[in-house]
């Protein structure tokens, strides 16, 4: 068991940058160019956590608090979240909701960490933000009542037990329709193309990325730590959806988990490479259609 | 001066003529004569003002000089008054007079009376003495951007700042946009931070010409060939000479190889602002092979040197010719590969259709030129309506996309890219035999010469007034980004202000074009 959690924190923690790392190369794969080394996040982070903090005089704790929870909430997350086919070491009853909202609360603490800036683009972005998350809650949430309609418990272990192996053939349309829908929102929740570009410098058009142009040094550290980990954390549950494989050997396990994460890196590539953005006003338009999707998917468990 | 018809004087691009058969009207003759212009289809290609010798009357201190293009004609109508501190501002009944009469009011310290928009255009003091049309206190530093900003009043309206220091690595301007939530309902675009007095630094007496050749090629770099062409016309205009038909051919070759480079750099720049990586990635890489290719042609990437006064600096011999025919052949099929991926991606197409729309009728009236213009469907090239002797384009090799949206302003600059790429490679196949420059006898005296060139944005203007000794009294230039800032500010009205950057990339302005 402590062993169990000990691996996963290490699988989390250490290798989460990566997976931006395998998104970059897959990009520049596309583009024709030879890109940056995939290791290029962790020297990223080293970077900017031996730089000096600019903090503006009109911010107040709420601006140090941003990107400290943008941390603890995916590690927190993590821990009621099977990790492929290791086990969630904290698990209840209806622990499915406290992981939607516990990203819900980080949301908040970006948010409100962006308008204590008092900048006009920040809270544009928090005012972004907030919208297209209002609207990609239900999606989630209507996923997570399909799995709650296929499993016999309200946990996440349960939820994501490996009957879905068999579930696939019973309500394979419901479940295909829900790891769509999931993967939207893995895209809007972590301002991936073609919702948001993590790579633009134009302020303007940014969601996330302007919420927190104020951070620098070891809180944008921190901030991007907390993305990867994000990240990592919400793509377990498509993984564990689309590959729900026990082989009871922990190392192998733990190994058949870390590919899942680099060929969905390798996807997320993939869509970025080619796509265009969305206009800023077709998001909450396909969020909404997401929703209504996940509502067929239930329908369709329920029948 | 009975009827403005009588005394109508109309040059061709690359006219030359004496002040003297170009007499000041009275103003109400030359305002009839502009406004009447205007509305029969005429442009302002230019409108600016020399100071009139001492000693003069107050009430007759400046000559406005006016060039009105009428492009179904190929004609350049030249007008001239004589005004005093004050003049009346055409702007309501002509609005693409507005900039240029802020222009003249800021460079000499002189009111347009009844602008409706009477502010500073770039920030520096006037050019006469004590004067300023603003009452501004001359001990008080100006700084460009600082004028008073269009506000829109409400609770719920809210003000974004961008600029002057932008994020990426552009050049200084300043944005002010009005919003309701996501939506602009008015930007204002405050320019100058790279204003350098280029038009003063031009005039006098420069004996070998060099000083003027080198600031003409840093009005706007990424139109060195544009800008140096434009002057170098001027100069040929006022010696009375052409340059060599073989000298001619090489400048339209860099000159496309310039339109060439900015297109597809301007094309990626799309796919950059909207994510789509593989064009993006391509474009940018393409543009550098044009720019290696120009300097294979004069050693300068961006062509300084290349175009000079009486013809060009550097010839084309067999061998290099060869060597940029076959850099071409490969480039070629990149280009047109990178592109059609990008106009065939649906998801780039639904965000660039129908976004930053400008209508044909606003595009009119504000006077925008180059692939702006033709965007919006008016068919307006100065290659094809004002070419310098004998190399003209047909008018219906004008490319004009009906639209203008960002879409349509892509797809203008694909159909160039393509007729560009055709352009270069017979030019340089037939190229004509000969010298390729030609030494400039001294330049006329007392008189104005005009010339326009399609740089790759649109229609360069410069004019140029000399005195009585042939040197340069006045010179003037006009980008065409001193038209087309406005068309920008135009296409935002309503528009989500996460769709400025594309829209702003979708007409790529000089910022140090217009601040010159």
């Amino acid at each position: 068991m402590i062993v169990t959690t000990l691996l996963r924190l290490v699988l989390l923690l250490a290798f989460a940058p990566l997976m931006l790392g395998v998104i970059a190369r897959t990009k520049a794969a596309f583009a024709g160019r030879q890109g940056a080394p995939v290791l290029q996040p962790y020297w990223d982070l080293g970077r900017l956590w031996r730089k000096g903090i600019v903090v503006s005089r009109t911010t107040t704790w709420i601006f140090w608090a941003g990107p400290v929870v943008a941390v603890t909430v995916p590690v927190v997350a993590s821990l009621l979240l099977p990790m492929g086919a290791l086990a969630a070491p904290l698990s209840f009853e209806g622990d499915v909701i406290l992981f939607v909202y516990l990203f819900a609360l980080a949301r908040f603490f970006t948010a409100a960490a962006a308008l204590d800036t008092g900048s006009s683009f920040e809270g544009m972005g928090a005012a972004r933000e907030v919208t297209f998350a209002c609207l990609a809650e239900p999606t989630l949430l209507l996923g997570f009542v399909v799995l709650a309609r296929l499993a016999d418990g309200l946990t996440l272990n349960a939820l994501l037990g490996a009957h879905l192996a068999a579930a696939w053939g019973s309500s394979g349309a419901s479940l295909a329709l829900i790891v769509v829908c999931l993967m939207v929102v893995l895209l809007v929740e972590n301002a991936r193309i073609p919702f948001d570009d993590p790579n633009t410098h134009l302020e303007l058009t940014m969601i996330h990325e302007v919420m927190v142009l104020d951070h620098s040094g070891p809180l944008l550290g921190l901030i991007q730590y907390g993305a990867a980990l994000k990240l990592m954390v919400l793509g377990a549950v498509i993984m564990r959806m689309v590959l729900p494989v026990d082989t009871g050997n922990l190392w192998l396990d733990a190994g058949i988990f870390l590919g899942g994460q680099f060929v969905l890196a390798v996807v997320i590539g993939t869509i970025e490479s080619v796509m265009a953005r969305l206009r800023l006003a077709r998001v909450p338009q396909i969020l909404v259609g997401t929703t209504l999707v996940a509502v067929f998917a239930v329908v369709l468990v329920l029948r | 001066m009975t009827g403005h018809d009588v005394d109508r004087v109309v040059v061709r691009n690359g006219g030359c003529v004496p002040l003297a058969s170009l007499p000041p009207v009275p103003w109400s003759v030359f305002a009839d004569a502009m406004l009447g212009d205007v509305a029969a289809g005429a442009r302002v290609a230019a409108y600016f003002g020399t100071p009139v010798p001492a000693p003069f009357a107050p009430d007759a201190m400046l000559d406005l000089f006016a060039v009105l293009a009428r492009d179904d004609l190929g004609e350049l109508r030249l007008l001239r008054t004589r005004v005093g501190e004050r003049f009346p501002s055409l702007a309501s009944r002509c609005p693409q007079v507005q900039m240029f009469e802020r222009e003249i009011g800021e460079q000499y310290g002189v009111v347009a009376e009844g602008h409706p928009w009477f502010k500073p255009v770039r920030g520096h003091r006037s050019w006469r003495d004590g004067a300023d049309a603003w009452g501004r206190n001359p001990d008080v530093p100006l700084v460009p951007g600082e004028i008073d900003y269009y506000r829109v009043e409400g609770d719920e309206v809210h003000e974004v700042a961008v600029g002057p220091v932008h994020a990426g690595i552009i050049e200084p301007g300043h944005f002010r946009f009005q919003c309701h939530g996501e939506t602009v309902l008015h930007l204002e675009i405050a320019l100058g931070y790279q204003h350098r007095g280029v038009e003063r630094m031009m005039t006098g007496s420069d004996a070998d010409g060099t000083r003027a050749r080198q600031l003409v090629e840093t009005v706007a770099g990424d139109t060195t060939i544009g800008h140096a062409t434009a002057h170098a016309l001027v100069r040929e205009a006022l010696a009375g000479v052409a340059a060599p038909a073989r000298a001619a051919a090489l400048r339209s070759v860099a000159l496309e190889l310039e339109r060439l480079a900015n297109h597809v750099g301007d094309i990626g720049g799309l796919a950059t602002d909207v994510g789509f990586l593989p064009t993006s990635a391509f474009c940018g890489r393409i543009r550098g092979d044009y720019l290696n290719v120009t300097a294979e042609l004069c050693g300068n990437r961006f062509g300084r040197g290349m175009v000079r006064p009486g013809g060009v600096g550097f010839d084309a011999e067999p061998a290099v010719r060869e060597r940029i025919l076959k850099r071409m052949a490969a480039i070629d099929r990149d280009t047109r590969g990178a592109i059609r991926l990008f106009f065939g991606t649906p998801s780039v197409l639904a965000r660039l259709e129908g976004t930053g729309v400008l209508t044909p009728a606003t595009a009119r009236e504000l006077g925008l030129v180059g692939v702006a213009a033709r965007a919006c469907g008016l068919a307006m090239d100065t290659r094809a309506q004002h070419p310098p002797r004998g190399e003209a384009i047909g008018v219906d090799q004008i490319a004009v996309a009906p639209d203008g949206d960002v879409h349509a302003r892509g797809r203008v600059r694909q159909r160039e890219i393509e007729s560009s790429l055709a352009r270069v490679k017979e030019t340089l196949a037939g190229l004509p035999a000969g010298t390729i420059h030609t030494p400039l006898p001294a330049a006329a005296a007392g008189s104005l010469a005009v010339a326009l060139v399609e740089g790759w944005r649109g229609e360069i203007v410069h004019v140029a007034v000399t005195d009585a000794g042939g040197d340069i009294a006045r010179y003037k230039i006009v980008d065409p980004s001193f038209h087309n800032w406005s068309g920008l500010a135009m296409a935002l009205r309503g528009e989500q202000i996460s769709d400025f950057p594309l829209i702003n990339k979708s007409f790529n302005l000089s910022y140090c074009g217009f601040d010159l």
